[in-house]
């Protein structure tokens, strides 16, 4: 098989992909369904505007996102402005717009205006109870020392949360518990706790009859949504910046809310509900294409043929030589061994965050992490494989006359090629499972239905992602049963007589 | 008279710090077989090894048809010299022919000269053309045994070393193997180096005899020399160290 030409036509296809980028404006978004609407909201308008833009959706959470546009893979994505202080200038203590806004483009990065609402901690009654005390105001509830509250336990503990809101109103509850936030919704409707923390534009506000209390004495921190994106995007496509800046101020937390609502609970795709709200408000009709349930399963399956196939290729080149190094010579064999080992054991989400910086986003890096947990099985296998060869077989071969690499060649691979081989197989199985959390950084592959149907808590999304991945496992394992058949010599498989 | 086979002066090896064989000076004369002969241990095995350069002496010098072995020049003097062990040896992933023919086609020989030298070494040694294309897991010892000296003969070497070929057969086997041995050897007129530990099997095949103790050579000479003149009290015990059946039923009262 001539593994060295589809290695160099698959990387002339990524080199060819390269390539493309400096005409297309490319989008991120974070892994919850907000932050994928917004993001589809800014590609659509962006389009719409004649200009090529690629959505890079749910590519992970705010250090992957904040990188991913720092080295340029991304050239705009929603942020929020508490998230831009507490987290990404952390530290520095910025106050206000105007710090944040100085600090951001020292670092090449501007922001547009607020989009119109403001994604924070809210204090959520159900409608009707607090309508019937009379409730509208967090500060209202300093007349009612009975209520039962039930917080977050993150909430409970963040000194910017239930200690915070407690000095500020001087809220008399005695009686708070920590609940886990879906089952505090549960809670709120059984009338066993009477309010809980929520964030202000969680759909689940319109689904459960929420009211949002008003924080009157503004005790929680800002985060209005805003999109940040490179400043280069000025001389890059000028007009991608005036299309996208039609968002600002015309987001309201109710509009967002409802947006929510749809993607989440009626399970309506981001796309169909971003280009639903332009319609409505801003007028414009954009182009959606919603890919069939085949195309898409074709796309990923592809997508996640090529991070295996490539980091497997990849692997089997740098491993079969490096267990031939092991079996020959022992003592760098453990050196070899033991570093290959040592990577095995970085988890493989911290494995894919450190190649970030050095590789940025999508298949090039997943397909690098890829390659480094393909590598282990490899080596030993062939290490073990040559290893477990007799001394006797060994001399003869040597004994003959034969020199070094043909005994290689003819004697010890061929021997040792069920052990290799089962080796590859491993391999093989273990990534394909893997590559799913490729998707976390934007490789694609069948990771990326599993992604959105965890975040949309949906079943059969997971599914759609979960059982082709295991189907392709089972496949690969197949093939190298076959495989095995016509690699392995027949006198290696017979019975001894 | 031609030259020796082996000429090895002041020759020793020792394993991680332990003696496998003191320095020895030792010379195989060509045209004859001289068999090795000792207990484990002794150093008969090293010895043949160090002849075909599968272990490096420590000291002194091993020669090879008047030609010092080296690195350099190891891999094409083996090709003069065939090398069968106990068991045969044989590469697993290979049938018969092609373990017989391996070195052959890896020299490029034509298919023709291939075939010719093969049907020859089957009838030398009798092996049932059938088997040819058996692998090594689905022939019997004594037929292993055999394909193993084919393979080393393919080549048409100048002498023969064979490292306890008989070791692992049952009593009929090795019998009817020692008497083709016999006739092999004679038939061929090559030099041959073999390792036992059966004084018997030393007596029937050889010539010359080497009789090696911890890593020593005690006496070399033929049957008769050790009977007649041991240098040792130990060669006589090792010389009339056998049974016989036939020994019991005299002892057996009537």
């Amino acid at each position: 098989m001539n593994w060295v030409c589809l290695l160099s036509l698959l990387a002339g296809s990524t080199l060819a992909h390269a390539e493309e980028k400096r005409a297309v404006v490319h989008v991120g978004s974070k892994s919850f369904t907000e932050s994928v609407i917004l993001g589809e909201l800014v590609t659509q308008l962006v389009s719409s505007a004649g200009v090529r833009a690629v959505h890079r959706q749910q590519l992970g959470g705010t250090k992957i996102l904040w990188a991913a546009l720092l080295s340029g893979e991304i050239d705009v994505y929603p942020e929020y402005t508490g998230t831009i202080a507490q987290e990404m200038f952390a530290g520095a203590a910025l106050r206000g717009e105007e710090a944040i806004r100085k600090a951001l483009a020292d670092r090449g990065i501007a922001m547009t205006g607020s989009l119109g609402f403001n994604n924070t901690y809210a204090i959520g009654m159900r409608e009707e109870r607090a309508e019937r005390l009379g409730i509208k105001k967090i500060s209202d509830l300093a007349q009612h020392p009975e209520l039962k509250l039930g917080f977050s336990n993150e909430f409970i503990d963040r000194t910017d949360g239930w200690p915070l809101l407690r000095d500020r109103y001087g809220l008399p509850q005695r009686e708070v518990r920590g609940i886990d936030h879906d089952l505090a919704y549960r809670a709120l409707e059984s009338e066993a706790i009477d309010a809980t923390d929520l964030y202000s534009t969680d759909a689940d506000i319109l689904y459960y009859h929420l009211r949002a209390l008003d924080d009157d004495r503004r005790a929680f921190p800002e985060y209005n949504a805003v999109l940040l994106y490179r400043a280069g995007l000025a001389t890059k496509a000028p007009e991608a910046i005036s299309s996208f800046s039609r968002l600002v101020g015309r987001i309201d937390a109710k509009d967002m809310i409802a947006m929510n609502a749809r993607a989440k609970l009626d399970r309506a795709p981001e796309t169909r509900v971003a280009a639903d709200f332009l319609s409505q408000k801003l007028g414009i009709a954009a182009a959606v294409r919603e890919p069939s349930a085949v195309d898409r399963l074709l796309l990923h399956l592809r997508e996640h043929l090529f991070l295996v196939s490539l980091s497997l290729l990849a692997a089997i080149a740098v491993a079969l030589p490096l267990g031939i190094l092991c079996a020959r010579w022992p003592r760098a064999g453990q050196v070899i061994l033991g570093v290959v080992g040592i990577i095995q054991t970085i988890p493989s989400l911290a494995l894919l965050v450190f190649m970030i910086p050095l590789l940025g986003i999508g298949a090039k890096p997943s397909i690098v992490a890829l390659f480094l947990y393909s590598l282990l099985p490899i080596v030993r296998n062939t290490a073990s494989g040559l290893q477990g060869i007799s001394i006797d077989v060994r001399e003869s071969a040597e004994a003959l006359g034969l020199p070094d690499g043909a005994r290689l060649r003819r004697i010890e691979l061929p021997m040792a090629s069920p052990s290799i081989l089962a080796g590859i197989q491993t391999s093989a199985v273990i990534n394909v499972g893997t590559a799913t959390l490729g998707a976390l950084i934007g490789a694609g592959g069948f990771g990326q239905p599993i992604l959105t149907g965890i975040r949309l808590n949906d079943v059969g999304l997971i599914l759609q992602g979960a059982v082709p991945a295991a189907l392709l496992a089972l496949l690969v394992q197949g093939l190298f049963e076959i495989l095995a058949r016509v690699i392995v010599p027949r006198g290696l498989r017979l019975p001894s007589a | 008279m031609t030259a020796p086979a082996f000429q090895l002066s002041g020759v020793s090896k020792s394993y991680r710090g332990t003696l496998a064989l003191a320095p020895t000076d030792l010379t195989v004369p060509a045209g004859q077989t001289t068999v090795l002969i000792g207990q484990s241990g002794s150093g008969k095995s090293t010895l043949l090894r160090l002849m075909i350069g599968l272990v490096r002496p420590d000291t002194g010098r091993v020669l090879f048809q008047g030609t010092e072995l080296t690195e350099a020049n190891v891999l094409s003097l083996r090709r003069r010299m065939g090398y069968g062990i106990q068991g045969g040896g044989l590469f697993p992933h290979l049938t018969a022919a092609q373990n017989i023919c391996l070195m052959a086609s890896y020299l490029g020989w034509p298919q023709s000269r291939i075939q010719a030298q093969l049907s020859e070494l089957v009838h030398l040694t009798q092996f049932p053309e059938s088997g040819l294309n058996r692998y090594p897991s689905q022939l019997s010892g004594g037929q292993a045994q055999r394909v193993s000296l084919m393979r080393a003969l393919m080549l048409g070497p100048d002498v023969i070393l064979l490292d306890e070929p008989l070791g692992a057969l049952d009593p009929v086997t090795r019998y009817d193997l020692q008497t083709d041995l016999k006739t092999v050897f004679q038939k061929l007129g090559k030099t041959v180096v073999l390792v036992t530990h059966d004084i018997g099997e030393a007596a029937y095949l050889g010539q010359c005899l080497v009789i090696l103790r911890g890593g020593r050579i005690l006496q070399s000479g033929t049957l008769e020399q050790l009977i007649r003149s041991p240098a040792d009290p130990f060669v006589t015990r090792f010389v009339q160290a056998q049974r016989s059946p036939r020994d019991e039923l005299r002892a057996a009262p009537s």
